[in-house]
């Protein structure tokens, strides 16, 4: 598990926060993953444990049971009211039907979620957001009861407004004959959307292969475990002392098919998953990137809209028309309009300024622990393994040396 | 046997020039035949799959990599600086390698394992050979001259057989003190040739079986494939012949790697004009026709042939059904309950070997793939290393880029280091499928047993009859008075008919026990080979499993605490 840094204890089901009283502390547990609910409707449920001492909050600890779209919830929410920032991203929406409920899928969606909540939790803006808090305290009725409303074709009056002002701005560059969106064009961002999309590609690959490498774990298990049990038979043909050598090699050799497995359990949760964590991770800065853009075009449309609205206005007062009262009104309204566009713009750019050095400094000791783990467990079964052919070796000797061989 | 026929060769010039024009396209046997070249670094330049471990230029490397031209000038660059100095890979391994002699690897490796003074098992069996070494090398194309059986075509490939003996063996015997060394041209229909004539000769002994003729094959491969893997078949087959502490003494044997020209061993018949010959002996044989109609004592010591005998193949089923739907005991069986049950253990184990040999196969690959993807996970990791240190632009960066790094370079030396360890590992667990390939030789023995006591029975049988026809005539004839004048020329006929069936008999008989005596030697043989090597390729298993286990520790370990400082303040 690699919890995010920030203030606060390290995170962790069992274990009470170990800072000292006194400091501010925000600590979250999801755990015990129960499957719901019958046939296609099955779903699991988790609990959600809040351990703090912040006044916001209702109570020193708070256990809430929460589904998976519940965590979507939120992550929507903080998604639609912090753009600019990287809202940590959640596990994978759906499986296949099979794995849905093996217990390995359900392990790994359980460790992701809980990373979810606690990056928020650390977050400096996002652990003040009230949905963080409605997620973390509501009963369960009352959580159902908001996720259904908010989701799906209820969408908030604001929403709809945005929505509809993206679509506008579309509809009119297609209207004006311009081809190409206006897009920023400042290099040092460039350069930053370049190397997130390389980014992207690298970890991709690397995760893909990182997945294969559970995979041939699990076969190099399979097949010392066949082989055990080949050369084992094979022996009882040869008879005594030099068919029990062969029982011996077989015996390790199943032993060592499990730690294979066991192994390849432990690339998965502490490899394999960081660096699809590290690729989702990615994937959010492209979505705050089409939020940029979004509130860059909105920005440029309404600061043209109201310029000429300006002008517009000017000529009225020129020619001392009754329209122009009619004109200021919507004058200023318009520049209101277009002032918060550009200030929601111009926070976008702060707060991505800010996450980039976040995510940058949160990666390196992300996948610094990711390695660490790595290295360490493959560095454990390499002993493993030596370990147990020794103990063959050194029955080996011992019918060597007393049947007069070598 | 092992699916890809492992090269061999790596000893002489020649054969090397060889293996590098007839470059084996499958991957995995390329991969086995860089890990076994003698060049202690070992790098396995030639699979496709990571192109990271190309030589560095400094280092000759002889076999022609087919590195794929990834690009990465870096990566080639610090690809060289991860190797280990070969003293490294060398002072762990000299010792191990000795033993590793021996195997399926070809004998190529095994005879240049022998000059040096080993304790395995195998090369200590070899070095009780006449001969020192055995190389098939210089496939060379021909056209067949005389008319050939396949029209239209009538090209074939010789091999050139290079023997070298052990002093004082020298055909010429002079005396001379160095060993001898000759060489002659062979096609491969002499080796069928050479090996009809060896299992006629030495019947009940475990002959080593030939190479298949495999007539599809030489379809389906490519030319180069196949004559490749001919020669190393032929290689590991001559060998092994060397090997065997009878039939390595054989004159036939002698005779097939020295006499220059034409082998001067009968042919064996091709089946057309066989059949004719026996077509035209047949009808002599029925109607008792002179000499043709005789059983010749010696052929009896042969088994009965296709297309020659048929007279005696009829006979010798017929016997062969009686034995087991007559219900009548025949005069002689089987007795030997020893025997008996040494066939059961014989037939248990041939399937406890085939079984392991293929179990063996898959961990083989298993291991072949896990270094594969360990190869391609250090290669995406410094792809990943590049591009973070060619983008950065926060301190952070730098730090993950170097961290990456460190993973990379971990992964590329475990990459190779499961490699070699397969490498080995496929050379020792090769003595299984080389046992596997020996029960043929013992199914043919024990059948030649039985296919020579077949031929007892059926002479005995024959002598019942005939003993019946005489003593029936000889009651009939005694009551005419004065005799009956053809009854008892007939008479005279068929007690001259038992004279020399009784012979006959006395021939099988004798063939029979010469068998069963064969049988028992070799079996004996065979058993104690078969646990020495065994032992051998336990031994030699593990011990390599250990060193390369230890060694990937290493690598992983230095990794592990380069970056426990992010272990600091997480629980």
């Amino acid at each position: 598990m690699i919890p995010p840094q920030e203030i606060g204890p390290p995170k962790s089901s069992s274990q009470s926060p170990r800072s000292p009283s006194g400091a501010p502390f925000l600590s979250i547990s999801v755990t015990d993953p129960v499957k719901l609910g019958n046939g296609v409707q099955a779903y699991i449920s988790y609990r959600v444990i809040t351990k703090t001492n912040l006044p916001e909050f209702q109570g020193p600890e708070k256990i809430v049971i929460r589904r998976y779209s519940d965590f979507v919830w939120l992550h929507d929410k903080l998604a639609d009211k912090y753009k600019g920032i990287f809202i940590p991203p959640l596990p994978e929406k759906s499986a296949v039907e099979k794995f849905r409920f093996s217990a390995e899928f359900i392990e790994m969606r359980r460790q992701a979620l809980d990373i979810f909540v606690n990056r928020i939790a650390s977050h400096p803006e996002l652990k003040q957001s009230e949905d963080l808090k409605t997620f973390l305290e509501e009963d369960e009725e009352a959580m159902e009861r908001i996720r259904s409303f908010e989701t799906g074709i209820f969408k908030k009056p604001a929403d709809l407004l945005q929505m509809f002002k993206d679509v506008q701005t579309k509809v009119t560059d297609v209207v004006l004959g311009k081809e190409k969106p206006v897009e920023e064009t400042d290099p040092e961002y460039e350069k930053l959307k370049h190397y997130i999309f390389g980014l992207e590609d690298h970890l991709t690959e690397t995760q893909k292969q990182a997945v294969r490498l559970v995979k041939r774990h699990r076969e190099l298990g399979q097949s010392l475990s066949e082989f055990g049990k080949a050369i084992k038979l094979l022996g009882a043909c040869e008879g005594d002392s030099l068919g029990k050598v062969f029982a011996e090699l077989g015996s390790k050799s199943e032993l060592l098919s499990i730690k294979l497995q066991k192994e390849a359990h432990n690339l998965l949760m502490n490899f394999e998953e960081p660096l699809k964590d590290y690729v989702r991770c990615v994937q959010s800065i492209k979505d705050s990137f089409s939020h940029r853009a979004n509130a860059f075009r909105l920005h440029c449309e309404l600061t043209e809209t109201t310029k000429l609205k300006e002008i517009n206005l000017e000529k009225l007062n020129l020619m001392r028309s009754d329209k122009t009262r009619e004109a200021e009104i919507e004058y200023r309204e318009l520049k209101a309009e277009s002032e918060e566009a550009t200030r929601r713009f111009e926070t976008i750019i702060k707060r991505m300024n800010e996450e980039i050095v976040r995510f940058q400094e949160q990666k390196t000791a992300e996948m610094g622990l990711a390695f660490h783990l790595f290295a360490k467990g493959q560095a454990k079964l390499a002993n493993d393994i030596a370990d147990a052919w020794r103990s063959v070796l050194t029955k080996i000797e011992a019918y060597s040396l007393s049947s007069g061989h070598d | 046997m092992m699916g890809p026929e492992i090269a061999s060769g790596f000893d002489s010039p020649p054969e090397r020039e060889e293996m590098e024009s007839l470059a084996l396209s499958d991957a995995s046997a390329s991969a086995y035949r860089s890990a076994m070249s003698s060049i202690p670094a070992s790098i396995s330049a030639s699979s496709d799959g990571d192109p990271l471990l190309a030589p560095p230029p400094t280092l000759h490397f002889p076999i022609s990599s087919s590195a794929s031209g990834h690009g990465g000038n870096p990566a080639t660059s610090t690809a060289s600086s991860f190797l280990d100095p070969p003293s490294y890979a060398d002072v762990v391994f000299s010792p191990f390698d000795s033993h590793n002699g021996h195997g399926g690897c070809g004998s190529g490796a095994d005879n240049g394992s022998l000059l040096r003074s080993d304790s395995s098992p195998r090369s200590a069996r070899a070095a009780k050979s006449d001969y020192i070494k055995i190389s098939v090398s210089n496939p060379h194309k021909e056209q067949e001259t005389a008319n050939s059986l396949v029209p239209g075509g009538g090209t074939y490939f010789t091999y050139l057989i290079t023997t070298r003996m052990r002093a004082g063996f020298a055909a010429n015997g002079d005396g001379e003190s160095e060993p001898v060394e000759f060489g002659v041209r062979r096609r491969f229909r002499d080796v069928v040739t050479l090996s009809d004539r060896l299992a006629e000769a030495y019947r009940g002994f475990f002959i080593p079986p030939r190479p298949d003729k495999s007539v599809v094959e030489s379809q389906v491969l490519q030319k180069n494939e196949f004559v490749e893997q001919r020669r190393s078949a032929l290689e590991k087959y001559l060998w092994r012949l060397a090997e065997h502490p009878v039939i390595g003494k054989s004159d036939e044997f002698r005779v097939f790697l020295q006499a220059k020209g034409k082998l001067p061993l009968p042919t064996t018949t091709d089946v057309a004009s066989r059949m004719l010959d026996g077509a035209v002996r047949l009808p002599k044989q029925l109607f008792g026709e002179g000499a043709a109609a005789q059983v010749v004592p010696q052929e009896v010591v042969q088994p009965a042939k296709g297309g020659r005998d048929l007279l005696r193949i009829f006979k010798e089923l017929k016997q062969a059904v009686t034995n087991e739907w007559g219900g009548v005991k025949p005069l002689l069986v089987e007795e030997d309950k020893e025997f008996l049950e040494k066939k059961e253990k014989m037939q248990d184990l041939e399937q406890q070997l085939s079984s392991a040999s293929q179990q063996a196969e898959v961990l083989v690959n298993a291991q072949q793939s896990i270094g594969e993807t360990m190869g391609e996970i250090g290669l995406a990791f410094i792809k990943l290393t590049k591009f973070e240190t060619e983008e950065a632009v926060y301190s952070s960066q730098r730090i993950r880029a170097a961290d990456t790094k460190n993973v990379a370079t971990a992964a590329v030396k475990a990459s190779r280091l499961y490699r070699e360890l397969n490498a080995q590992t496929v050379k020792h667990l090769d003595t299984l499928h080389e046992h596997l390939g020996l029960m043929l030789a013992v199914n043919s023995a024990f059948s030649e047993r039985t296919s020579a006591l077949l031929t007892v029975q059926t002479l005995m049988s024959d002598l019942a009859t005939l003993n019946t026809r005489v003593d029936k005539l000889e009651a009939a004839s005694s009551k005419i008075f004065g005799g009956d004048r053809s009854r008892l020329h007939k008479i005279e006929e068929l007690r001259e008919t038992i004279r020399v069936t009784e012979d006959a008999k006395g021939c099988a008989i004798r063939e029979y026990e010469r068998i069963k005596e064969n049988n028992r030697n070799e079996l004996n043989r065979l058993d104690q080979e078969r646990k020495d090597d065994f032992l051998s390729m336990l031994k030699g298993f593990v011990i390599n499993q250990v060193a390369y286990s230890e060694k990937l520790a290493n690598v992983w370990a230095t990794v592990a605490e380069d970056t426990s400082n992010y272990v600091r303040g997480n629980s």
